[in-house]
Parts: structure tokens; C-alpha cells; sequence
């Protein structure tokens, strides 16, 4: 079972927020398919090695030189919010947390 | 002239001809694209400079078999200037500033963009359903979904809208919405396709794939998109062969194996009925058909949402809201900027799949889920190249049942995920494999899976083209069209 404070959990290492009145909803469906997961459990795996990666190359090597890609101008387009070519963002750090 | 009837080869040969432009067809298309979207809901943006890159094309003149013919795009596919959403709000407002490498390619052999068709969001689901943008519907019953996440690109397909449109699966996502649509859909073996600017869901599984109503369509456009490419260093160097030249629907000493586990309970008996005739149809061209096990193959859904999931929370991180896309308003300090953007942006769906997959590699569940998974992943993967070892084709149902109802499973995520059964293990695998439209089963289109050994899409064409050949199933007009002619 997968309780509603590990959810909660869970969510917040994720940078999301659950509203109160779907907590419950989504509590039961992620219990279901964890729960369906958990099977994995009984697959002997004794010795053998996890594939994280697909593919036929293993390492690409390639010159250490620079290429042109997008400009300053290009790279700001999608930017919400810009001042002085700088992307502005609110307050980093809290005035409460440094008192 | 009906495009609809008409094939990449058949349009070619008006161009060529001068009985059509470019232009005249790129505007024929847009047309018939905006008198059929309020009902089909098949593209979140059309290329109104579609025109425009037309007449280039008329000016440079028609070279190569995909100059001036119109195709749909995934939105999950970057397009330079045309607005790329993945069917997230998220990304409501996002203007790509570069193409994705398969864009810069079709570019090259003078295809025309028509427009960014529509998926579920971020291309989980199986339905279209949890698309920002609404939900697509089946051209054979518009009570129907037309399957998922690449629903848009088929659809669009079926209806004759394009006569090719690119997907990508990541777990069945062409596969299975070219069998809910009648229609054939190849995904590639991983690494055939570059997927630099292929908005990541899961890396180690997203591959980019073509659809269309003809085998032979898919053959020319997959020949085009496919390589090498600097920017994807999982891309592979193997020279790409003309898939459409090579075609042969000569099946004699081909070599079949039927997993026996794909027959499993809960398959519709008319799908499987369909899929036997199609078996029985390959022996009589002079193939072999034959029995294999799968034991693993029990595993392959969990093993799936567990790496799938993963993979996703991690290649989601970047959306905070800073650079592009959402961004919350009223918000007090960076955190919450952080926190309000995605979970006002991100919908549910969405959202289940980040936190399964933060909980797969949170401290404590990283060993018993992520790499527990990662291991049954090898364990099945060393099945099926087993498998391909003794035989050149593995073949089976593409999907358990034909178009289900729209609304039917969205409240259900673990039935919708259990759908994916048959179209996950070629993506554990890497392998190509392909759905060719195989028959009906209550006026419902059903699909042949064909998985095919690492860079033998050849062999998958082939296959799926005697099986096209025997049955011409493109012929077939989707029922609820009919009435519309």
C-alpha cells in the first residue's frame, strides 16, 4: 500500500502541487498501479544486469570546437518574461528566510 | 481530385506531370484539413505558411518522390516558427526556434509541413484523451477514440486529410492507433531515426515512425527521415537502404514465430480471429508459422510504466516556467514559480506518470522498482532476440481489442495502461516492428503486429506489403465518412 503522506511526498520532490480535493483520487489510482509494479518482485534476477540504455554506440567523440547554433535574440524568444536581454524570475530567496 | 484515393506515388506522378502544383495541393489539403477538424479534431496547429513553402517547392521544381506532397507532423516533433505544444498547456505558447532533425530532412526533399497534429499529452496515453487540446476522434465511429498518443497523425491518415503523417512510440503509440485507424504505422528500430528535437518522454524508448494508408508510402517517407544524425548520439551510422525499391511481397521461406502468450485471455475473439486469417494467409504465400513462448512477457507492462515513468519525471524536469511555455502568475519566490507552472500546466495524466516515476527512483524504491525493472528489462529482451535468433518475424495481434468508447477508460489509468500488452515489448527490445490493417471486426478496423530484428525494417515492409497486396484493405472508406461523399 502507497499512503497518501508518501503521495504527498512524492509530489513535492516532483515540484507539484495535488489540490486537497483530488489527493484521494490520485492516492487510489498510484496505489493500483504501484501495486501492479510490485509483481516485478517476483522475477528472479539473480546476476543479471540492468539495461538503462539502448543503442549501438557506446561513447561519440567529436572536435572540441563551437558551433554557431541559436542567437541571444532567438534563445529569449520563448522567455515569459525578459528585462535587459536577462530572463527575469521572482525573488530566489525569501526575506523571511534570512531573518 | 480526392486525396483520400491517392498515394505518395500517385501524387508525384501529377506533379511531375503539372496536372497539380505544389501549391494547388498544399491549399487542396489545408482545405480539406479545416472543413473536416470540428469534426476529427485532428490538428492543434495547421501550417498556414504551408502555401507559401509550396510554391518554393514549384519554383525549385519537383525533385524526389516527396517534393510538394503534404505531410502531417506529431506536435511533439519541433517545428522552427510553427508552434510545437505536445498537447500540453504547458507549452501552450511555445515557438520553436530550430527543427527537429526528421523536419530538417523532409525539408531537404521538399515535403510540405501541413500541420502539427494531435496526441495525448506529451504523448502518454493511449486515446488522445488527455490532450490539452481535446480529444481526436475515429474516423470509423466518431464515438470512438482513435487510439494513442499519435491519434492526430492516424486519424488525419484514415480520413485522408495527408497521406502520410510521422508518430512517434514510445510504447505502441503508432502501432496502436494505425490499428484502431485501418491504417499501417512502422516504428523504426531504436536508433534508425534521429530524435533530436523530438520532445523527450521516455529516451530509451522514444523512436520517431511513420503512417500512412500504403505500405509503400511509409517504405519512401521512413528511406527520407532515417540516419545518422550528429546531434543524437543514440542515432545509428548504418547506412539506410531504399525501403520502397527493395519492396518484395515474396514471403516464400520466411520465417514466422507466433508468441503464444500474445494470445492471452483477454484479446477480443474477433481480433484474433482476424489476425489467424492474416497467419493462415502468410502460409498459403509459402511462409512458416510457428508457436514461441514469451514467459517474460507477463512482466512487460510493469516493467514499462516503472522505466517509462522514470524516464519521464526525469526529461520533465525542464518544465519550471522560466524560459518558455507557462508561466503561473502572482506567484511570491522562485519555488512556487516552480511548483504553480507545472501543476497548473501539466495535466493529470501527466502528472500520475512524474510522480510514479519520482517514486520508482526516490530513495528506498530505487532498487525494488527502477532497477529491478531495468533488469526484467534484459531478461525479456534476451527473450525476444532468442526468438529472432531461430526466426526473421515475430507476429501477433497489434492491439486486444478494436477502438474502444471514448470516455470508456479514462478514469481507469490501469486499464488504459494494460491496452499496451502487445505494442511494449519492440520498445523494451529496440526492435522495428509495424501495424498493417489485417480485417474488420464489427465494422472496427484490427491490426497485424509484425516485430522484426534489429534494422530488418525491410523485412517488416515486406511482410506487411504481401498482407496489403492480398487483402487491399486501403480501398476501404472509413464507415462513418461514407455518408459524407
Amino acid at each position: 500500500m502507497i499512503s497518501k503522506d508518501e503521495i504527498l511526498h512524492v509530489a513535492a520532490l516532483a515540484n507539484l502541487k495535488i489540490d486537497a480535493n483530488e489527493v484521494d483520487s490520485f492516492v487510489s489510482q498510484l496505489d493500483k498501479i504501484v501495486g501492479m509494479e510490485s509483481k516485478l518482485a517476483s522475477v528472479d534476477t539473480t546476476g543479471v544486469e540492468p539495461t538503462y540504455n539502448m543503442g549501438d554506440t557506446n561513447s561519440v567523440f567529436r572536435e572540441d570546437k563551437g558551433i554557431h547554433t541559436q542567437t541571444r535574440e532567438q534563445m529569449l524568444e520563448n522567455v515569459p518574461e525578459v528585462e535587459d536581454n536577462l530572463i527575469k524570475v521572482p525573488t530566489i530567496v525569501d526575506k523571511e528566510d534570512d531573518e | 481530385m480526392d486525396i483520400k484515393k491517392e498515394t505518395i506515388a500517385s501524387l508525384h506522378e501529377k506533379l511531375v506531370n503539372k496536372d497539380i502544383t505544389a501549391e494547388q495541393l498544399a491549399a487542396q489539403t489545408l482545405d480539406n484539413i479545416k472543413a473536416n477538424e470540428k469534426q476529427l479534431n485532428t490538428f492543434i496547429t495547421v501550417n498556414d505558411k504551408a502555401i507559401e513553402d509550396a510554391k518554393k517547392v514549384d519554383a525549385e521544381g519537383i525533385n524526389g518522390p516527396l517534393a510538394g506532397i503534404p505531410i502531417g507532423i506529431k506536435d511533439n516533433i519541433v517545428t522552427n516558427g510553427i508552434k510545437t505544444t505536445a498537447a500540453s498547456k504547458i507549452l501552450y505558447n511555445f515557438m520553436p526556434v530550430y527543427s527537429a532533425t526528421v523536419m530538417e530532412k523532409l525539408a531537404a526533399a521538399g515535403a510540405i509541413d501541413a500541420g502539427k497534429t494531435n496526441l495525448d499529452e506529451f504523448a502518454m496515453g493511449s486515446s488522445t484523451e488527455t490532450s490539452f487540446y481535446g480529444t481526436s476522434v475515429n474516423p470509423w465511429d466518431f464515438s470512438r477514440v482513435p487510439g494513442g498518443s499519435s491519434g492526430g497523425s492516424a486519424a488525419a491518415v484514415a480520413a485522408g486529410e495527408v497521406v502520410a503523417a510521422l508518430g512517434t512510440d514510445t510504447g505502441g503509440s503508432i502501432r496502436q492507433p494505425a490499428a484502431f485507424n485501418g491504417i499501417f504505422g512502422i516504428k523504426p528500430t531504436y536508433g534508425r531515426v534521429s530524435r533530436w528535437g523530438v520532445i523527450a518522454f521516455a529516451s530509451s524508448l522514444d523512436q520517431v515512425g511513420v503512417m500512412s494508408k500504403r505500405v509503400e508510402d511509409s517504405a519512401t517517407v521512413l528511406s527520407v527521415i532515417a540516419g545518422h544524425d550528429a546531434h543524437d548520439s543514440t542515432s545509428s551510422e548504418k547506412e539506410v537502404p531504399d525501403y520502397r525499391a527493395n519492396l518484395s511481397k515474396d514471403m516464400h521461406g520466411v520465417k514466422i514465430a507466433v508468441p503464444k502468450e500474445f494470445w492471452h485471455e483477454g484479446t477480443h475473439p474477433d481480433v484474433l480471429d482476424n489476425v489467424n486469417k492474416a497467419l493462415d494467409a502468410y502460409k498459403k504465400m509459402g511462409a512458416t508459422v510457428e508457436e514461441v513462448s514469451l514467459p517474460t512477457l507477463k512482466h512487460a507492462v510493469e516493467v514499462y510504466y516503472v522505466l517509462a515513468s522514470s524516464e519521464a519525471s526525469s526529461n520533465l524536469q525542464r518544465y519550471d516556467g522560466v524560459r518558455y511555455g507557462y508561466r503561473a502568475k502572482d506567484v511570491k519566490n522562485i519555488k512556487d514559480l516552480f511548483v504553480n507552472s507545472r501543476s497548473e500546466g501539466f495535466g493529470d495524466e501527466v502528472k500520475r506518470r512524474i510522480m510514479l516515476g519520482t517514486f520508482a527512483l526516490s530513495a528506498g524504491a530505487y532498487d525494488a522498482y527502477f532497477k529491478k525493472a531495468a533488469e526484467v528489462r534484459t531478461i525479456f529482451i534476451n527473450e525476444m532476440n532468442d526468438v529472432l535468433k531461430d526466426y526473421d518475424l515475430i507476429m501477433g495481434p497489434s492491439t486486444t481489442t478494436p477502438a474502444f468508447k471514448i470516455g470508456e477508460k479514462v478514469d481507469d489509468p490501469l486499464a488504459m495502461y494494460m491496452n499496451d500488452i502487445l505494442t511494449i515489448p519492440a520498445n523494451l527490445a529496440g526492435l522495428p516492428a509495424a501495424s498493417v490493417p489485417a480485417g474488420l471486426a464489427d465494422g472496427l478496423p484490427v491490426g497485424l503486429q509484425i516485430i522484426g530484428k534489429p534494422f530488418a525494417e525491410q523485412s517488416v515492409f515486406n511482410a506487411a506489403y504481401a498482407l496489403q497486396e492480398e487483402n487491399k484493405f486501403y480501398e476501404q472508406i472509413p464507415t462513418a465518412l461514407k455518408g459524407e461523399d
